[in-house]
C-alpha cells in the first residue's frame, strides 16, 4: 500500500511539474510582459531597466527554475492590476471556491443518490425515466443561462434568494444548485448502474432468499457496492466541477478562483492567471491521489495492478 | 463419469435477467432533433431568412410572432440592434455543430493515438504518455480557453484548438484502458507470430476494437463541447461578435431578460435541444452496444 502512494504521489509530482513548464512557456510566448507593464511612452532604455529588474533577461532555464522555487512556497509574484502579493490573493478566494464547491457537491450528491437508487430499484418504470430525464436535462443546461434565469427570477423578480456575491448560507443556494445540477447526471448514472448489477448478483439474491428485508437488500447489500465505480468517477467528475465553477462563479460574482482568474485574464495579468492555472491543477492532482487511494483501499486488487 | 440427467431442468429461471434483448427501439428525438439542427445549419444561406447581421434600428426588441406587437416577419423576435433572433440562431447552429464536430474529431483522433501507442508499447512509453494525459487532465479547459483568447484573440480556430488541446486526455485514458484488456488477447499474440509489425497490429487489430468506444465517447462529448463553446462565447473569449454565436447571444441579451426575455431565452433552448439530443444519443449508443461503459 505504502509503494503504492508512493508512486501515484511521484506521478502527480510529475504531472504538477509538466503544468508548470505548460504555464511558464504560455507566459513567455505570448509576448513580453513588459508592454503591460510599462507605460507607452517608456523608452528603449525603461524596457532594459525593467528586464533586467524583473529577471527577465536571464536564460529561460534560470527563469523557470526561479519562478519554481518561489511557487513552491506560494510566491507568486505581484499582480499586475491590483499590485498586491498574488499568494495573497489565492488565499483570499481560495476558501470561497473550495466552499462553493463543495456545497455543489453536496447538491450534485444529494440529488444523485435518491435519483440513482429511485430509478434502479423500480427499473422500467416512469420514477426510473424521469429520475434519468432529471439527470440528463442537468448536463445538457448550460450553466450560465441557469444562472441568468435564476437571478432573474429566483433573485430578482421574487426576492427570494441573493443575486451575487457571498453573504451567508442563502447567497450559496443558486451558485450550488447551479453547479451541482451540472454534475448529477454522470453520479447518477453510475449509481443506478451499480445498483442494478448488485441488485441483479447472486449474493443479493442469496440474502433475499434468506429473508432479508427489501429495505436491507438495497440499503446495506446493493448501494455499499454500488458505491466502488462511483469514487473511480470522483477524479472526472471534480476536474469537471473546476471547470464549471469558472463560469458559474463568473455569472454570480462569486469571489473565487474562477472570478480571479476571468479577471485576470481580462486585464492581463499574468502572474495571476499562472497562479490560478497551477494552483487548480494542483487541487485536482491532490483529490485524484486522494481517490486513487481510496479506491486502492477499497478494492485491493488495484494496488497490485500492473 | 456420471452422465448429466436429461430430466434436469435447463436454467430458464434466470432466462429473463440474461438474455432478453431490450429491442432496437430508436432513440427518435435525438436523431430527430439533431438530424433538423444539421440539415438547418447546412442550408441556412437558402432558407430564405432575413440576414443575421443586417440591424435596424426601428425594429429593436420585437416580441415574438405569438405575443402582443410580433410580427410573422420576425417570428422570434429581435434583439438590441433590431436583428432577427430566428435567423442568428439558424446561423448560431454553424457554428455551435462546427465547433462540437470538429474539436471532437481533432481529440479523439490525437487521443485514440496516444491510447493506442501507449496501451501497445507499454512500459516507459506509457508512463510517459500517461504522466502528460494526466496533467492534460487536471489543466481546466476553460482556463486555456480563455488565455489562448486574451493572447491570441478570440477566434473560432482558438476555441476549437483550446477545447482539444484537453479534451484528447479522455479519450487516450479510455482507449489505453481497452488497449491493455485486448493486449492480453490470443489474437494479438496470433497476429505477431504471423508476422504482423506494430503498425499492423495497431491499425488492423486494436483500433477496430475501440471503435465503439471511440463512437459513444465522441457522441457524448459534442453536447460537453457546445456547452463550453457556448460559455466561452458568453464570457466573451470564444466566437467574436457580430458572428451569430448561442453563448453570445445569451451574453447580449442578459441584461434585458426582465423587459425581452426572448432575446437570451431562445439561444438558451437551442443549446438546450442540441445538448439533450448528444447526450441522449450518446446514452443510448452505450447501453445498446456497450453497457460496460458506464463511466464514460
Amino acid at each position: 500500500m505504502l509503494r503504492f502512494v508512493a508512486v501515484r504521489l511521484v506521478q502527480s509530482l510529475v504531472a504538477l511539474a509538466i503544468i508548470s513548464v505548460v504555464v511558464f512557456v504560455l507566459a513567455r510566448a505570448t509576448g513580453d510582459p513588459l508592454h503591460l507593464i510599462l507605460p507607452m511612452s517608456a523608452s528603449k532604455e525603461d524596457f532594459d531597466n525593467a528586464r533586467r529588474y524583473l529577471g527577465l533577461d536571464r536564460p529561460y532555464v534560470e527563469q523557470y527554475l526561479s519562478f519554481v522555487s518561489r511557487a513552491v512556497t506560494g510566491d507568486f509574484g505581484t499582480s499586475l492590476r491590483a499590485r498586491r502579493p498574488v499568494g495573497e490573493l489565492i488565499r483570499e478566494r481560495l476558501p470561497n471556491s473550495l466552499k462553493l464547491a463543495a456545497f455543489a457537491m453536496g447538491v450534485s450528491l444529494a440529488m444523485a443518490f435518491p435519483l440513482g437508487i429511485m430509478a434502479a430499484v423500480r427499473k422500467g418504470t416512469g420514477i426510473d425515466r424521469a429520475a434519468q430525464i432529471v439527470s440528463v436535462l442537468g448536463q445538457s443546461l448550460p450553466t450560465f443561462w441557469v444562472a441568468i434565469i435564476l437571478v432573474e427570477f429566483v433573485a430578482g423578480r421574487w426576492q427570494w434568494l441573493p443575486a451575487g456575491g457571498i453573504s451567508g448560507f442563502s447567497s450559496y443556494i443558486l451558485p450550488g444548485f447551479t453547479l451541482g445540477w451540472f454534475v448529477v447526471a454522470g453520479l447518477m448514472r453510475l449509481l443506478r448502474s451499480g445498483m442494478l448489477e448488485v441488485l441483479d448478483s447472486e449474493y443479493v439474491k442469496l440474502a433475499r432468499v434468506k429473508g432479508v428485508s427489501e429495505r436491507r437488500v438495497i440499503w446495506m447489500h446493493a448501494l455499499r457496492n454500488a458505491l466502488i465505480p462511483v469514487v473511480t468517477f470522483a477524479g472526472i467528475y471534480f476536474a469537471i466541477l473546476v471547470t464549471t465553477a469558472i463560469v458559474v462563479e463568473t455569472v454570480f460574482a462569486w469571489p473565487g478562483l474562477g472570478r480571479l482568474a476571468y479577471e485576470g485574464i481580462s486585464s492581463r495579468d499574468f502572474p495571476v492567471i499562472q497562479a490560478v492555472v497551477l494552483t487548480t491543477a494542483a487541487i485536482v492532482a491532490v483529490v485524484n491521489l486522494c481517490v486513487d487511494c481510496l479506491y486502492a483501499i477499497i478494492d485491493p486488487r488495484i494496488r497490485y495492478a500492473r | 463419469m456420471p452422465a448429466e440427467p436429461a430430466a434436469l431442468p435447463l436454467p430458464e429461471i434466470d432466462g429473463a435477467a440474461v438474455a432478453a434483448p431490450r429491442g432496437w427501439r430508436l432513440p427518435l428525438f435525438p436523431i430527430g432533433a439533431i438530424a433538423i439542427f444539421l440539415i438547418v445549419a447546412i442550408v441556412a444561406p437558402f432558407l430564405g431568412l432575413p440576414d443575421p447581421h443586417e440591424q435596424s434600428l426601428r425594429s429593436r426588441f420585437k416580441p415574438p410572432v405569438w405575443e402582443e406587437g410580433g410580427t410573422w416577419a420576425h417570428a422570434l423576435g429581435t434583439d438590441r440592434l433590431g436583428r432577427d433572433l430566428l435567423s442568428r440562431i439558424v446561423w448560431g447552429s454553424r457554428i455551435s455543430l462546427a465547433a462540437g464536430v470538429l474539436t471532437v474529431l481533432l481529440a479523439s483522433a490525437f487521443g485514440a493515438a496516444v491510447g493506442l501507442t501507449a496501451g501497445y508499447y507499454g512500459g516507459r512509453v506509457d508512463a510517459v504518455l500517461m504522466r502528460i494525459t494526466d496533467a492534460t487532465m487536471s489543466f481546466p479547459v476553460i482556463l486555456l480557453a480563455l488565455i489562448l483568447a486574451v493572447t491570441a484573440g478570440p477566434s473560432f480556430t482558438n476555441v476549437v484548438v483550446a477545447i482539444a488541446v484537453i479534451l484528447w486526455a479522455r479519450y487516450a485514458r479510455v482507449i489505453r484502458g481497452q488497449v491493455l484488456t485486448l493486449m492480453q488477447l490470443d489474437f494479438v499474440a496470433q497476429a505477431r507470430i504471423a508476422g504482423a509489425g506494430a503498425w499492423r497490429i495497431i491499425t488492423r487489430h486494436l483500433l477496430p476494437n475501440t471503435l465503439g468506444t471511440l463512437l459513444v465517447l465522441v457522441t457524448l462529448q459534442i453536447g460537453y463541447v457546445i456547452i463550453v463553446e457556448a460559455s466561452l462565447s458568453f464570457l466573451g473569449a470564444g466566437i467574436p461578435p457580430p458572428t451569430p454565436a448561442w453563448g453570445s447571444m445569451i451574453a447580449e441579451g442578459r441584461d434585458f431578460v426582465t423587459s425581452a426575455w426572448w432575446v437570451s431565452l431562445f439561444p438558451g433552448m437551442a443549446i438546450l435541444i442540441v445538448v439533450l439530443a448528444f447526450n441522449l444519443l450518446g446514452d443510448w449508443l452505450r447501453d445498446t452496444f456497450d453497457p460496460k461503459l458506464r463511466q464514460l
